[in-house]
Order: C-alpha cells, then structure tokens, then sequence
C-alpha cells in the first residue's frame, strides 16, 4: 500500500544468459506483506463483530444502515491501532487515509451505479414489451396494463425538438466560435464575456424567458417549436464557449503555415483550423446535445404536454423524453411509474450512445489523425509527390498508375 | 550628438484583408451578432420584466417570506434562503465525496481500471437531473412504495443525537416517543441536499480529477525521495497544487445545484416560511417555485417570477465568475479552460 520503512523483498537474481549477458528482472514495487492483509482482515472482522454484539445483544442501534456506520468506525478504529503495532505514526495516518479515499470513492461509485441500476430495474417491466416503443399514450388509460400505450410520442418529440435545437446553435455557435477565436479584439472579448456568464443561466430562467417572450408576447401556442428555442438558448452558450476552448487549442504553427504559404484567413480556417479541431468541436457539439436532451425544466414550461404523438413542431403541444418521466412519475398508478422509468431508461441509454460517439470521436487531441485518415493523407501527399516530380521531369501531369511504398530518389532534384 | 539621432519608431502595423475574407468576416461576426442579442435580450428581458414587480414591491422583495404577488404581497426571502440550504447541503455532502474519489483516480486507483472510472464518472456528469430526481423520490423517500433503505433513519439519528444543533432541530420530534412518524422527516432539505449531491458530485469530482493529475511529476518524486508517504506526498504536492482548481470545481457545482429545478421539484414539499431545519420536511427553492407557479400565473406574477429568476441567476452568475477568476488565476489552472 505504501512505501514506508519495508524491509524490500529480495529481489530475484539476475538470470544469466548465453553469453553472460545479464538480464534484470523486473521488481514489483507494490510490496503489499502479509502483515498488512492480516491487518485488513483482522480488523474488519473484529469491526463487524464488535457492532453485530453490540446491535443483537446491547441494542444501542437497529437497522442496516447504523451497523454499517458503526462497523465502518470501528474499522478505522481497529485498523489504526493494529496498524500502530509496528509502524510510525506517519505511516498509520498514510494508511487511515488510504482507508478514507478508497471508502470515499467506494461510497460514491456505489451511489451512482444505484442511481443508474435501479432505474433500470424499475423500468425494466415497462421496458420489455415492444409496444412501449412503437405506440403513443393516446389509447392507454390510467388504469391500463403496460401491454398499451408507449412512450413514441415523446422519443420522437425529443429527437424533433434536438435537431430543431441543433439546426439552430451548430451554425451559429460554430460560426461565433470561430469569430472569438479569429478576429480578436474589444468586441470579442465582449461576446466571449457575454456568452460565458450565460452558461450560468439556470435551465428554468432559460424557459421562462422564452415562455414570457414567444408563447406570452409574441403569442405561438406551447409546442416544440417553443421547446427547441428554449433548449437553444440553454445549449448554444455551452457549444460556443467549449468550442471556443478547442479553436485556441490549434496550435498557431500551423496556421502560420497556411498562411505562410499564401492562403487566406477564410481558406485557412476552413482547411486548416477545422480539420484539425474536427474531433474537438464534435465532443462540443454532442457534449451540449446530451446536456439539452435531459433538460427538463425549459421543456415543462414550453413545450405543454400531450399524449398524443406530434410530428409538428409548430402547432399543438409536444413532450420530450424528460417531460415525460416526469409527468408519468407523478401519477399514483404503478403502471404509470414502471413507464416513467422506462422512459427514463431511454433517455439514459440516449445520452449513454451520444456519450459513446463522443469519446470515439474526441479521444483524440487537435492534430491527431485516425488510421485511417493517416493512410489517405499518405496517399494524397504521395499524389502530390508525384505530380510534382512528373512535371518536373518535363513529363504530362497523369495520375500515379500504382504508388510504389517506396521510391527511389529520382536525379531530377538536384542536378 | 545632434537632433538626427536615429530613434526607433514603433511600426503602425495594418493588416490588409484578403477579399474574399470579407463575406467571411462578415458572415461570423453577424453570427456573434445573433448570438449577443439573443444573449443580451435575455438577460434584458429579464431584467425588464423583473424590474417590473421590483419596482412594485421594493426592498421588501428581499424580506418577504410569502408568495402571493397578486395580492402585492410577495418576496423571495423564503426561496431564496431554501436554495441555499439545499445547494449547501448538497455542497457539504458531495466536496468530500469528489475529493475523495478524485484522489482515489489520480493517485491510489490501479492503471488498469483508471480510465474507466474517468469515462464512468464524466458519464455520470451527464446523466440528466430528472433520473437523479427519480433517484431520490423513490429510494430515498419511505411511504411511496415502500423502497425504505432508511435514509430517514439517518435524518432520525441525527435529529435524536445532534438535535441540540440549531439546524438539526426537528420541531415536533421526540425521540423518546416510540410512536414518533417518519413522515416529518421526509421531503426535506436534507433528502433533496442528497440528490443534488450525486448530480454535482461527478462534475465537482471530474475537474478535481483533472487538476490533481496535473501535479507536475517531478515534484511528486522529490516528495517521494525525500521520504514522504504517499498522503504526505499528496499533502505537501498534490493538494496546494490543485486547491484553487479544488475551490473552483466546488463553485462550479455550488453553480448547478443553485440552478437545479426538477431533482428539488420532485422532491420537497413546497412551503414559503424560511425552514432553517433542514431536516425537517418542507422546503423551497426559486427555480423549484418558477416551475411550480409558472402555468396559472398573472402577467404581474410572471414577472414577479421573472424577477425570482433573476435573483437566481445573479448568483449564480457570482458563483460561476468567482470559479472561473479562481480557476484561471491558479497555477494549474494556467494551463487549461
């Protein structure tokens, strides 16, 4: 666990080889003794005995909860002082908080993997007919089995009020972003104030802008269309500010190149500056849409509620996967419930495929190329090479019948 | 000697633009354009509109506990003050959570398994809030659907032992009353604190990860050579070297769960006294009201919301500039965002 005053393990012998070539063998630095399992062990089974005795036979405390409490202080307890048997008190305050961190990280693990498990429990029977995923709540009342009624309305409500969304805030917050990190200056700076004190806007300030201002003054209905500007609002000023990150992280090198070599600012940015933020601008892009698909609170307030499925944006109110588990958790009706969470389910595993796509695509920093990106490159320079080389040699500029991996230096160059 | 010495001039440099950079030029800064005036119209709109039921009822704004502006008597003291008991709550429960676990990945988690808890953690950071709301309506809560792994016992213990603590008070709770009901112990600030915790916690978590791997490595081994234990090493490194990124990630979570909406709706039980016994069931918060008294709201209350909202994002926006100031001024913040 630690490195403290450890006699080392005798390291193993170097082997000899052949010809008395000597080989070393690599040493474990680990060096977890046996003492200190025992210490582990010991102190954890003396912790729960300690706690069981004094739940079952002294009844100081009752429930699951309190004993594991009182077991876990006692193991601190416990393992601080067997721990002191023989070692210095540096090295016993080095182990309680190995102790801490490692329980902390346990505590906050388990608390999350609960979240993420039981509501896939809990909507694992709504999950399981198909018919959750094919029809809409219109035919299913209250009182109806989960073998009617679906959540249709609201995947497709949420994927028509995201791409709405995303239509809208891609090319207006690629473009600012670009602008931000291009034509720098006083009005930039402003932008860039602007936009980052908005990304701490509440999502339910965000929706009660735009249901003061297009659903009470300008009049439109409650639908999602008023949904998806809502989520605009909320979205664009995450894109813009994470994009603006990934922009300046291009390095300038490569710019100047560009320009070194005669381009201008619009072909650089569009053949330089892009292409290589290319994986960072799509993490933005999905990063800001998982944030605007889970948002509730803006869609409550604009999009209205139905049951019914929509594929107008314009008229007639629309739910989103969100909305939807709300709305269906707050009704008394277990099948309304199992439902909620079922669409819960939906939704995480939504985010967890956008999440996925993200780490595929952003793994990578600006610059980095995949393999495959690699060989065409390979390929188009090697084209190039060629071309050049033909007219060089006086020859007609023709495509490369076959590139060889490796040519041979041709006299032309330097003669 | 004379005036003809020859002095160096700063160059005035002009920077001629190509002409096709033009429609370019053009083209993004009205894009900027677009975005600043939606931007701004929000915030004036907000603050417009706001101004509206400010100027109606004045300081009392801040003083008033109730919430009936159609009568004229409304005021966000109640709301206000139940935001932050929850977002403090729920600060107090998830910082040591964070820390630790962002220790756990950065100096104790075996190589194999660190970048997994990376992803998990920066998943987790994504889920939506309402799943965590669904979370802590259900699992936390007894009496619904009887699912009771007794965080209300927590709440009870605490209330039976550390009761003398003016915020642990339950009004109405006597511990030697066997009858006692659980049901004064729940949709409390405390339950709703819970859930706001596990939402920040993974973001609080990921950018204490971020700074504490940061810790230059070469320092880490001179504190390693010099004979530090690995928590002495994380003390005397690891730690100064990330604790302005420490204070910024917790600000930053303090921002998201002032602003947290459906988790708390789900949750409390709305009530517009200030209930500084966060145990005790019934509490409130601005975003938590907004959504509960937008649908059936007058003009006036609307923007008598609107002005709650206000409020709301104005600290908010305080949280969210003081972290990034921390942040960017600290050394390891150098470096990144």
């Amino acid at each position: 666990m630690t490195t403290t005053i450890a006699p080392p393990p005798s390291p193993a012998p170097p082997q000899e080889l052949g010809e008395g070539e000597l080989v070393e063998v690599r040493r474990s630095t680990g060096a977890i003794r046996r003492s200190d399992t025992f210490g582990i062990l010991g102190s954890a089974i003396a912790a729960v005995s300690l706690s069981a005795w004094l739940m079952t036979q002294l009844l100081i405390f009752q429930g699951i909860l309190p004993f594991i409490g009182f077991a876990y202080v006692f193991f601190v307890l416990f393992y601080g002082i067997v721990t002191r048997f023989d070692e210095s008190g540096m090295a016993v305050r080095d182990r309680l908080v190995a102790v801490l961190v490692h329980s902390l990280a346990i505590l906050l693990f388990i608390a999350l993997g609960a979240v993420v498990i039981f509501t896939f429990v809990k909507g694992y029977s709504a999950f399981w007919h198909l018919n959750f995923f094919t029809a809409d709540m219109s035919a299913a009342g209250p009182l109806d089995p989960l073998t009617d009624g679906g959540i249709l309305h609201a995947i497709a409500g949420t994927l028509i009020m995201i791409t709405m969304a995303l239509a809208i805030s891609i090319p207006l917050g690629l473009a600012t972003a670009v602008y931000l990190s291009e034509f720098p200056g006083r009005y930039a700076r402003l932008v860039r104030t602007v936009v980052e004190a908005m990304t701490a806007l509440p999502s339910i300030v965000a929706g009660l802008f735009i249901y003061a201002t297009v659903i009470l003054t300008l009049g439109v209905p409650r639908s999602g269309f008023a949904a998806s500007l809502a989520i605009t609002v909320m979205m664009l000023p995450i894109i813009i500010r994470s994009s603006d990150v990934v922009l300046r992280l291009v390095p300038a090198g490569l710019k100047e190149a560009s320009q070194a070599l005669g381009s201008n600012r619009w072909r650089t940015v569009w053949n330089v500056t892009l292409p290589t933020a290319r994986s960072g601008l799509t993490t933005a892009i999905i990063l800001g849409t998982a944030r605007g698909i889970g948002e509730t609170s803006p869609v409550l307030l604009t999009a209205g509620l139905t049951s019914f499925f929509n594929f107008n944006p314009f008229s007639g109110p629309m739910v989103s996967l969100p909305l939807a588990t709300f709305s269906f958790v707050k009704s008394p009706e277990p099948n309304y419930i199992a439902r909620g969470f079922g669409s819960a389910a939906v939704l995480m595993l939504l985010v967890l495929v956008l999440f996925i796509i993200a780490r595929l695509i952003g793994g990578r920093g600006p610059g980095v190329l995949t393999a495959g990106q690699l060989r065409r490159r390979l390929q188009q320079s090697r084209q190039d090479d060629y071309r050049i080389r033909a007219r060089e040699l006086g020859m007609f500029a023709t495509t490369p019948q076959s590139v060889r991996p490796r040519r041979r230096r041709t006299p032309g160059g330097d003669s | 000697m004379s005036g003809d010495l020859l002095v160096d001039q700063p160059r005035t440099l002009t920077t001629k633009h190509d002409r096709s950079d033009v429609p370019f030029r053009l083209g993004t800064r009205s894009a900027s354009f677009v975005v600043l005036g939606i931007m701004s119209l929000a915030g004036v709109f907000l603050l417009l509109q706001g101004g509206q039921a400010l100027g109606a009822d004045g300081p009392k704004f801040l003083t008033t506990q109730a919430w009936d502006p159609n009568s004229g008597v409304f005021g966000i003291a109640a709301v206000l003050l139940g935001t932050i008991f929850v977002a403090l709550t729920a600060i107090v429960i998830a910082v040591p959570l964070a820390t630790g676990t962002a220790l756990y990945i950065s100096e104790y988690a075996p190589r194999q398994i660190r970048q997994t808890l990376i992803t998990l953690v920066d998943l987790m950071a994504a889920v939506p809030s309402v799943v965590y709301g669904l979370w802590g309506l259900f699992l936390l809560q007894p009496g619904i659907q009887n699912v009771s792994p007794g965080i209300v016992d927590v709440s009870q213990f605490l209330a039976t032992w550390f009761g003398w603590i003016p915020i642990f008070h339950v009004d109405g709770f006597d511990p030697s009353d066997p009858l006692t009901t659980k049901t004064i112990f729940t949709a409390s600030t405390f339950v709703a604190g819970i859930v706001v915790a596990m939402m920040v916690a993974p973001i609080i978590c990921s950018i204490m990860r971020e700074v504490f791997t940061q810790a230059p490595l070469g320092e880490r081994e001179g504190a390693l050579a010099l004979g530090a234990t690995r928590w002495g090493m994380i003390r005397s490194v690891v730690l100064p070297f990330g604790r302005a990124g420490m204070i910024g990630g917790t600000m930053l979570g303090l921002g998201r769960a002032l602003g947290e909406t459906i988790a708390v709706y789900l949750i409390i039980s709305p009530i517009f006294t200030i209930q500084p016994h966060i145990l005790q069931s019934g509490a409130n918060s601005i975003s938590a009201l907004i959504a509960l008294r937008y649908s059936e709201a007058s003009p006036f209350e609307i923007s008598a919301l609107m002005a709650a909202g206000l409020a709301l994002f104005i600290m908010t926006l305080i949280v969210n500039f003081g972290a990034s100031i921390i942040i960017s001024r600290s050394r390891s913040g150098a470096s990144s965002d």
